[in-house]
């Protein structure tokens, strides 16, 4: 079956300078796909070219099998956007955001009202139904854009890092609705920082920088496969250092912290507590954190 | 990069740009209703009363008939100048609509060819609200003023598209302000609004007829209002049609330029 986005060789250059570049991927029908990434990694890029809003320099790139540059309209016909900025319009109410977009998607009034009321309803904003934009806290306003982009019934999703600057509740409600989507069948492509987010919900995820891939896969395997199944953390001491270099043991300083990789963390520990002269070992599982800092690096961008 | 010449791929989506404005239009529509009422009635007495008491008469026609037109045509202008500057630079910048929009299966040309009838609309509307005050003060004559409106969604269309351009290539809102100064405000001074173009030199009448949009409409607006065609009106209507036509196309591909990246 082919997949719902498949692109190859994908490239965008903005005046000569590569934003994305001979990216590879596919995403599946019923998928929540990541693109993860420090700043200007080309993830947003990445969502537009695959949006139809921004054409793309070279490669290929399918939407439903269609190319974007042929048959944008066609393809933004099925699909539904959460952009990182919101652009929710300011002269509308919360309903009359959603039903000047399904206008857009020439739905019929009727229909259109239907769907306005289930999609209030599905973000939890029926109160706020007739309450003008600029009244709506931030969480109400990411939730009001998932609901707009729901409006058309998409086929695939596109969120350009649906849960920024949300409280935990909101976050968590996000999440939630997002699940019951892909349940639904929905497929879902989205960019995050945030990495427990793209954890859990990721079925797939890509990591990229520099407008590349540097790893692709599910977010367990990744973690498995690049750090380990578990993390040991000691303070970063001269004496810690110079027993794990005499044990001949591979580790990363970051900061006050000594950070060793592993698959059996309880023998190292009990092995590091008797023969280092550390106060202080503790264990934890290994995230997707870790990957993302290995492989993007902890120098700050832009 | 296309040409800013190349013939842009509108689609009838575009009405749904047109709709959103008329709908914001309406929600506000007493504070929309009111300001070419008053615009109205301003200048007729400022110009009617004050200075025609002064001026008599010009061409054998009563001062205050003589510039009745050219208050329609006028607000025609800013109508559709001023919605299609800060109007839409608000929208495309601020309020990041057309951003929303073409996430949608409209085109930035669909976009952009909405926000273009939408300006002739608003001056459509000016005219519309005017006509009647002008008609209870007798100074246009009935049936033919009533083809001030079409000729407003025209001269509505020429002036929106000429400042699409504007909004296409201005750096910011600020910028805006020049060609509203060094444009707009001369073009409604030079036109033969106030008093007949022909008693400026030679060459400061081809120079307001080559480069004003406002020169042609407000001869066109006075053939209709007073009523009296004159041998020039298929001149002026080509020019207006002609100017149309280019400024609606380098606009939309302008904007596609700016705004597609």
């Amino acid at each position: 079956m082919p997949g719902i986005i498949e692109a190859d060789n994908l490239t965008k250059t903005y005046s000569g300078a590569a934003a994305v570049s001979h990216i590879r991927f596919c995403v599946k029908k019923g998928e929540i796909f990541g693109f993860l990434g420090p700043n200007g990694a080309g993830k947003t890029t990445t969502m537009r070219m695959i949006a139809c809003v921004s054409p793309r320099t070279s490669g290929t790139l399918r939407v439903f099998g269609m190319d974007p540059d042929d048959n944008p309209a066609e393809i933004k016909q099925r699909i539904g956007v959460v952009p990182q900025e919101s652009n929710l319009d300011p002269d509308f109410t919360c309903a009359g955001n959603l039903l000047t977009y399904a206008r857009y998607f020439d739905l019929p009034a009727a229909e259109a009202k239907k769907r306005t009321d289930n999609l209030l309803a599905f973000v939890a904003l029926t109160e706020k139904r007739d309450v003008s934009i600029d009244k709506l806290s931030g969480g109400m306003k990411r939730r009001l854009i998932l609901a707009r982009a729901l409006i058309n019934n998409p086929d695939l999703l596109i969120l350009d890092e649906p849960t920024i600057g949300l409280d935990p509740q909101a976050r968590h409600l996000i999440w939630e609705r997002l699940r019951l989507l892909q349940v639904q069948g929905h497929t879902i492509v989205l960019t995050t920082h945030y990495l427990d987010e793209a954890a859990r919900l990721c079925d797939r995820l890509a990591i990229m920088d520099n407008g590349t891939f540097l790893v692709e896969g599910k977010p367990a395997d990744l973690v498995r496969d690049q750090i380990g199944s578990e993390i040991v953390e000691m303070d970063n001491t001269p004496d810690v250092i110079a027993c794990l270099t005499e044990m001949g043991i591979p580790y990363e300083t970051i900061g006050d912290q000594v950070q060793v990789a592993t698959g059996a963390s309880r023998e190292l520990a009990k092995t590091l507590l008797d023969r280092c002269k550390t106060s202080r070992v503790s264990t934890r599982p290994a995230t997707l954190e870790d990957v993302f800092l290995k492989l993007t690096g902890r120098n700050l961008r832009e | 990069m296309a040409s800013v010449f190349s013939l842009p791929r509108v689609s009838r989506r575009a009405i749904k740009v047109w709709q959103r404005n008329l709908n914001v239009f309406w929600k506000t529509w007493k504070v929309n209703f009111f300001p070419p009422l008053i615009e109205a009635l301003l200048y007729l007495a400022a110009f009617g009363l004050g200075i025609g008491m002064y001026v008599g008469a010009i061409d054998g026609v009563p001062y205050i008939t003589y510039i009745a037109p050219a208050i329609l045509a006028i607000s025609v202008m800013n109508s559709a100048f001023f919605e299609c500057t800060y109007g839409s630079y608000v929208r495309m910048y601020y309020q990041k609509s057309f951003d929303a929009i073409i996430a949608t299966p409209l085109s930035i040309e669909d976009v952009i060819a909405g926000e273009l009838l939408w300006g002739a609309t608003r001056s459509v509307i000016s005219v519309a609200i005017m006509l009647p005050v002008l008609v209870v003060f007798g100074v246009i004559s009935l049936p033919f003023s009533l083809l001030a409106i079409p000729l407003a969604f025209l001269a509505g269309l020429t002036f929106a598209s000429l400042a699409m351009c504007f909004t296409a290539i201005t750096p910011s809102i600020d910028t805006l302000n020049y060609p509203s100064f060094l444009f707009i405000t001369p073009m409604m001074l030079f036109s033969g609004t106030f008093f007949p173009l022909s008693v400026l030199p030679a060459i400061f009448q081809y120079i307001a007829l080559a480069i004003f949009p406002l020169a042609h409409l407000v001869a066109l607006m006075r053939m209709a209002t007073l009523p009296s065609a004159g041998a020039l009106l298929p001149l002026h209507l080509a020019w207006i049609l002609v100017a149309t036509v280019i400024f609606c196309v380098i606009s939309i591909n302008l904007m596609r330029r700016r705004l597609i990246v």
